[in-house]
């Protein structure tokens, strides 16, 4: 039996932490709010992005569509050909707008970066590879600012007990925060989560989850590149700046098993392995996980996730219900099944806002209204420690409880400030890194 | 209709009597095949009369087109051909005979879009033109033919095949379901290819299932500058949108599928790639949209092969 003892973080309170922390703060009501938050904002609206791929890049023009009065002031990348990347890129669509007021004094490199970047803005967007997510979004709360962040966000347990505490004070300084978990923003899920809260659906039984794909880019050793800038072009790979895509990508699936049910899972177990993706370039990460994740009701939801070519694809959530059945995926379906097969609704996706810039239309609406109106910390933490958890299981091949993934000393990302220092995993003389073995592997 | 049988006739004998004819290409290194017809070419009507109902405007008026003959494939690309594309199986050659070097051409960064459910046997969609193109330019180097999207008047003859009415089947659309998959008979989602009757030419799945990529740049008013006989028409413009695609697909009514009907893209098509610049190589919202190949009997010299393959335009 799953030993329910209530540790600090247990289950159920990190379940009712957010909505108790929020009357906390009602009652408390003299925390620092307003000191140097903008609460209201009639003239531009500062944003700087921290992470300048291609998704930080996506995120910056989104809010530039959001609201007119959005001014990208400062990029922040580890490397300066990402940051100059993303400001030519910018430039060729919001050029003209009077929106892209970067300079060469606001752009910044190097792994502190983020701090200048930060200072100069009243939004941050961070979308960083997610190691550095717990730093970055604990400097923003500190400096006051509404974010937005990608998801996950860290790729370990001591990562996640830092975002609880810096989204904590973001709540009592009543800082927006959207985290990029975008079904969440999503029509068709908006609208199934409806039907389903209406009763219309059933209750969950069971469920599947799925992300499966040929995988993601491989970035290759270069000459010249010290190791840790090596692990930090070619990041998928590596555990410490990735989670493993069962944490960076299927997470997306596990947090909307959360979102439905209503409560993050009590114990994952499963396997997984690294079966066709095993080259040089390929790093730690397995190639495929599979993990039944039981939920306090007893619901068994099994969650899929591979990279491997050739394959069948597919990204998709699918639920059985004491009802029927009803499948969602980010493709902009939605239906709904009765127990005879017969289709009950059918989602048309075609006039459906893009959830990614949806995302941002919420964020800067709230800022400009001066409102608290979004808080997903909680949301995005709840995924990533579910995802983590998975994660711990297939890599050890144990039953792992969700109290003991979280009591576990976990931490996998050393403090770092140049690129001289050495990484947390260094290849072998055969420039192999070191994979997790199930039954051998303790939960890293 | 007399005179239509006859010419349908007329094209029948020609198609037996040709001296070229239909082949399979071998992909080296895989058992897969692709069927490959051969088609005369020659003078047909291209677009609709005004007068014909159900017409629109951007197929008006029908005019005297000139072909050189080509082959087409019989079926809309499937999955398990592209993804060999994808997955690089021996990218050239092995008797040097490739006239393409990919490894030079970047040919080797093309990556699988978001679909469920890519199986064998279903169309490959979701692709941009570009990464159909390259796909053609791909096997152009694996097989030493070259090969390349159709134009759009291409496109129209073959799937006409010999018909100057409004269906490959005549001008009523009461005959559909034994033709192709539409909206009121998929079910709301694609379909395997091949699955319903082909047409005079032996071509499957021009009406319908996937809609098809072509060459052309989309231009409504093009017909009307068309007033003499064209000789292989082509509107190549610079602007990634709109382009055409021909056919309509399984989400369309049966109006959509007319051999003149005429689809195009759109940039919300790549709505919701979240990254900046977005994905040369995939859509996330063309999932109606396939494509096929042909191969003209008279290829390109090797100096503009490239002019038939599709330039890559960085999207923001």
């Amino acid at each position: 039996m799953i030993n329910h003892k209530k540790t600090r973080y247990s289950r159920r309170g990190f379940l009712g932490q957010a909505s108790r922390l929020a009357a906390a703060s009602i009652v408390l009501g003299r925390l620092p709010a307003k000191t140097k938050t903008r609460t209201s904002v009639d003239g531009e609206i500062k944003v700087a992005v921290i992470g300048c791929g291609g998704r930080g890049t996506g995120a910056a023009a989104q809010a530039m569509e959001a609201d007119k009065d959005v001014q990208i002031v400062a990029l922040a990348d580890a490397f300066l050909d990402q940051a100059m990347d993303c400001f030519s890129s910018l430039k060729e669509k919001h050029g003209d707008s009077g929106q892209l007021m970067v300079n060469k004094e606001s752009v910044f490199t190097g792994f502190d970066g983020y701090i200048e970047a930060i200072n100069l803005a009243d939004v941050v967007i961070l979308t960083t590879p997610p190691a550095f997510r717990p730093i970055h979004f604990e400097y923003a709360v500190k400096q006051n600012k509404h974010i937005f962040m990608e998801k996950p966000v860290a790729t370990d347990v001591a990562g996640i007990k830092k975002i609880i505490n810096a989204g904590n004070i973001a709540r009592q300084k009543k800082l927006n925060v959207v985290v990029g978990l975008q079904r969440h923003y999503q029509k068709n899920y908006k609208t199934i989560f409806k039907k389903f809260k209406q009763g219309k659906v059933g209750d969950i039984v069971s469920g599947q989850v799925y992300w499966n794909s040929g995988g993601v880019w491989v970035r290759p050793r270069e000459k010249n590149q010290t190791e840790l800038e090596y692990q930090m072009r070619n990041w998928y790979y590596f555990n410490w700046l990735c989670g493993d895509h069962i944490v960076e990508q299927h997470i997306h699936n596990i947090d909307v098993a959360n979102w439905f049910i209503g409560s993050v899972p009590v114990s994952a177990q499963g396997m997984g392995g690294r079966e066709v993706r095993k080259g040089k370039d390929h790093g730690q990460i397995f190639d495929h996980h599979f993990v039944e994740f039981t939920y306090p009701d007893g619901q068994v939801i099994s969650s899929q996730c591979r990279h491997q070519k050739g394959c069948m694809n597919r990204v998709e959530e699918t639920f059985q219900t004491t009802r029927g059945n009803f499948t969602i995926n980010g493709g902009g379906d939605g239906i709904i099944k009765n127990k005879r097969g017969r289709l009950i609704y059918q989602h048309d996706s075609s006039d459906d806002i893009n959830p990614y810039q949806q995302e941002h239309n919420e964020l800067f609406s709230a800022i400009k209204a001066g409102d608290h109106r979004l808080d997903d910390t909680q949301r995005g933490v709840n995924a990533t420690m579910s995802a983590i958890m998975g994660r711990m299981a297939t890599y050890s091949g144990k039953v792992i409880n969700w109290d003991e993934a979280f009591s576990y000393d976990h931490s996998l990302v050393p403090e770092l400030h140049s690129f001289s220092d050495e990484p947390p995993v260094v290849p072998n003389s055969q420039g192999k890194y070191p994979t997790p073995i199930p039954g051998i592997t303790k939960y890293r | 209709m007399k005179c239509l049988l006859f010419i349908v006739f007329i094209g029948f004998v020609f198609s037996q009597s040709k001296k070229h004819s239909d082949y399979l290409e071998t992909i080296e290194g895989s058992k897969l095949q692709i069927q490959m017809i051969y088609l005369l070419g020659g003078e047909f009507q291209m677009g609709s009369s005004p007068k014909k109902r159900g017409s629109k405007n951007d197929e008006h008026p029908n005019h005297r087109v000139f072909l050189s003959p080509f082959w087409i494939a019989s079926y809309e690309t499937t999955w398990e051909v592209y993804e060999l594309f994808l997955n690089k199986v021996n990218q050239a050659r092995k008797d040097g005979r490739g006239v393409v070097n990919l490894n030079i051409d970047g040919v080797s960064s093309a990556t699988m879009p978001y679909v469920n459910y890519n199986q064998d046997g279903f169309p490959a969609i979701n692709i941009t033109q570009y990464a159909a193109s390259q796909f053609c330019k791909w096997l152009t180097a694996k097989t030493g033919n070259y090969y390349r999207l159709p134009t759009e008047a291409e496109w129209e003859y073959a799937c006409r095949s010999g018909s100057g009415d409004a269906f490959s089947f005549g001008d009523k659309s009461n005959n559909i379901d034994k033709y192709a998959w539409h909206k009121d008979n998929s079910g709301g989602v694609l379909q395997k290819v091949g699955l319903k009757n082909p047409n005079l030419y032996g071509i499957y799945d021009m009406h319908g299932n996937a809609a098809e990529w072509v060459l052309d740049s989309y231009d409504p008013t093009a017909y009307i500058e068309r007033s003499m006989i064209v000789k292989n028409p082509i509107v190549l413009h610079k602007d990634l949108y709109p382009r055409v695609v021909r056919g309509g697909s399984y989400k369309d009514s049966a109006h959509m599928l007319r051999s003149s009907s005429r689809g195009f893209s759109s940039p919300s098509w790549k709505k919701r790639d979240p990254q900046v610049p977005k994905s040369l190589w995939w859509h996330t919202d063309a999932k109606h949209v396939g494509f096929r190949i042909v191969r003209p009997l008279q290829g390109p010299d090797k100096k503009h092969l490239n002019k038939y393959w599709v330039k890559p335009k960085k999207e923001y």
